[in-house]
């Protein structure tokens, strides 16, 4: 089996971001970068179609230098391979999805997989782009994949309750939490991954479908609403954990 | 994690990995059951396997021998990382790495290494390592244990004490006089005329097995000999485990620091965060600044060890100053924690606790102290 992973080069979820002087990027100093976390569900789920069928797991990413951190990575998690197309530019989700594309026309890969979405623009754009470039059919969201011959049977989750597709290889799926427990990398893995090949390709320059015209911090006012122990109130509570902050 | 100088930035892509390894491995599989461990006296058998999976009890050893082939940086970020989830666990994995597959690679026949290595770095097989005896601790020149030479094998005699991992172990790294020369033995499990007994009534490094070995008429089989001869050899593998020790000290310290950082800041005492009170600042800021200091000391000492440029007496000091500023981190964590920082909720007292031993072990603070001393002028204070 032929597998092909996006993953994407985000900021640390504990980081905190601030808006670069440009007013249009964030400002990356101090910043420490991480694999998409989605997108670790994508290469695990890589891993054990590799595991069970045989063949080979690719990388992609498409980015900076620097992001080749994050494909070391996808390498010693198990990733055999990977590819960087090399970018100092701003780009947007259909640059990314095209350059992707170019590559897998050349790769012709069984499945694509990716994480959901990035969690630095959650734009959730590049799996559609990707499937429209390609002509492929493409799931997005999977909490659940089983694959048998060319069956795809891959379930969703949908507002209350579960959505179940299928579809046939080759095909797009996109990862959701809970698709698999992702492998922290062995410590022989690391060493091993040294000296796996990231070969480095000179991306498709495509204008971009949309630019940023300006970033803010949104700006938090504290309501400091006191609430005790009654049951309206405990109602209040989980109303607000639930639509305000959005926590449970 | 306290980072304060950015030192994760010099690591390499290899050491990040390292350190965000054994870190969810720390949060996943360490902290949510180690209290249980530790109030319960026991070592959490069932962590022996993944960490032989993950690579953490072999990270220097060549690969051809199932090892991780990672640098002393990376070992160093491991032991942290395992420390700041309990001194025991990352004492179970400095006796595995630097106390039992170093000697055995380094002083190893092929056999031997071809035998053991591959079966401790996956966990397989637990070692143990045992220079200590009851009347011997500080001055292990003076062991009683002997072995002597027969056309069978070596007949050893004598008692360890203080063993880390000794009643779990499957083979046990054991320094006798040989003809008044200290040799090492590798002795296995179930060889006749050796037993082990679990020390009981410890108050600290609760959550690591701490065992006696005796040994009577136990007839050790002539090629379990190592290839080396004089107290150099134990001393090396401690020089070893020391350095990693000194890393652990830092884990250990992060641990007291940021528990209590989040208490101070949540904590209101006179209508205020305590953490608004300037007494308070300065026991987080003291932390802050011996821990930074720590982690610079023992980074160093890492590169240096990689590059084969470093000296033994360089890791006293590490392991002498890390490990005495972890305690106090400890201590004033428990401060700071009031009447909490007794309680097990917090890991502070388990970690001032643990410390205990970690300052008497492998050398105690004021030996290294006296080593240091003997280093700057010359003179030995202890011989
Ligand atoms: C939990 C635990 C696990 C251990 N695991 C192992 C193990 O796996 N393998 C092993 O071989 N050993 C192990 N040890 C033993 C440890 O290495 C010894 O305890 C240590 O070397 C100190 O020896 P001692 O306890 O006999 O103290 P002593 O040597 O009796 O020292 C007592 C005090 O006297 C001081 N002192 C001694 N000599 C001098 C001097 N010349 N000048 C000034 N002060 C001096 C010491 O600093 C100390 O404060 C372990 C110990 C503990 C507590």
């Amino acid at each position: 089996m032929n597998i092909l992973v996006c993953i994407s080069r985000v900021p640390d979820t504990t980081t905190r971001i601030l808006v670069g002087g440009d007013g249009v990027s964030i400002d990356t100093q101090g910043v420490k970068f991480i694999v998409n976390p989605y997108d670790e569900y994508a290469i695990e789920e890589g891993l054990r179609l590799r595991e069970k069928n045989g063949g080979t797991v690719t990388a992609i990413c498409v980015g900076p230098d620097a992001a080749k951190e994050q494909l070391r990575t996808a390498l010693a998690m198990g990733v055999d391979k990977a590819v960087l197309v090399k970018t100092d530019k701003y780009f947007d989700s259909y640059f990314a999805a095209k350059n992707i594309a170019e590559v897998s026309k050349e790769m012709k890969p069984d499945i694509i997989l990716l994480g959901r979405q990035s969690i630095d623009f959650d734009s959730f754009q590049v799996p559609s782009y990707l499937a429209e470039l390609l002509e492929l059919p493409s799931v997005s969201v999977v909490s659940k994949l089983t694959i048998e011959g060319n069956k795809v049977i891959a379930e969703r989750d949908v507002e209350g309750g579960k959505e179940i597709l299928e579809t046939e290889l080759p095909c797009i799926i996109s990862a959701q939490k809970g698709l698999n427990e992702p492998r922290y990398p062995k410590l022989p893995d690391i060493m091993k991954a040294k000296s796996k090949p990231i070969e480095e390709k000179q991306p498709v320059e495509v204008e971009p479908k949309v630019s940023v015209i300006g970033m803010e911090i949104p700006s938090r006012k504290r309501i400091g609403k006191i609430l005790a122990d009654t049951d309206a109130d405990i109602e209040e509570i989980v109303k607000s954990l639930h639509e305000e902050a959005k926590i449970i | 994690m306290l980072d304060y100088y950015n030192i994760t930035e010099e690591f390499s892509e290899e050491e990040k990995l390292v350190a965000a390894t054994t870190k969810s491995f720390t949060d996943n599989e360490v902290l949510p059951i180690i209290e249980k461990y530790y109030s319960d006296g026991k070592f959490p058998m069932d962590l022996i396997k993944t960490l032989g999976e993950l690579g953490l009890l072999a990270v220097t050893l060549p690969t051809k021998y199932g090892g991780s082939e990672l640098n002393y940086v990376s070992y160093g970020i491991a032991m942290q990382e395992l420390e700041r989830g309990d001194s025991g666990i990352r004492s179970f994995a400095s006796v595995q790495n630097s106390l039992v597959i170093y000697p055995i690679f380094t002083y190893g026949t092929d056999e031997q290494k071809n035998k053991f290595l591959p079966k401790l770095a996956s966990g397989e097989f637990v070692g143990c390592f045992g220079l200590t005896e009851p009347d011997f601790g500080s001055n292990p020149g003076g062991m009683l244990t002997t072995a002597t030479k027969t056309p069978k094998g070596y007949i050893l005699n004598g008692a360890k004490m203080w063993i880390t991992n000794g009643s779990i172990a499957d083979i046990a790294v054991v320094w006798a006089k040989l003809d008044g020369k200290v040799n090492g033995f590798i002795v296995e499990k179930g060889t006749p005329g050796f037993t082990t007994i679990e020390m009981k009534g410890k108050h600290s490094l609760k959550a690591s097995v701490t065992s006696e070995l005796i040994f009577n008429d136990c007839l050790v089989p002539l090629n379990n000999r190592l290839e080396i001869e004089g107290l150099r050899g134990p001393l090396s593998c401690l020089n070893q485990a020391r350095y990693g020790i000194s890393w652990g000290a830092i884990g250990s310290a992060i641990a007291s620091y940021e528990t209590a950082l989040n208490y101070a800041k949540t904590r209101i005492q006179f209508g205020k965060p305590i953490a608004s009170f300037q007494i308070i600042q300065e026991k987080l800021v003291w932390m802050l600044n011996e821990i930074t200091k720590a982690q610079l000391v023992s980074y160093h000492l890492g590169r240096l060890k990689d590059k084969k440029l470093d000296r033994p007496q360089q890791t006293s000091l590490a392991k002498r100053n890390n490990v005495d500023i972890a305690l106090q981190c400890a201590r004033l964590a428990r401060e700071i924690l009031g009447a909490n920082g007794i309680l097990n909720e917090y890991p502070v007292m388990r970690h001032m606790a643990n410390l205990e031993s970690v300052k008497t072990y492998e050398g105690t603070h004021d030996i290294h102290t006296l080593i240091l001393g003997a280093d700057i002028t010359g003179i030995e204070a202890f011989s």
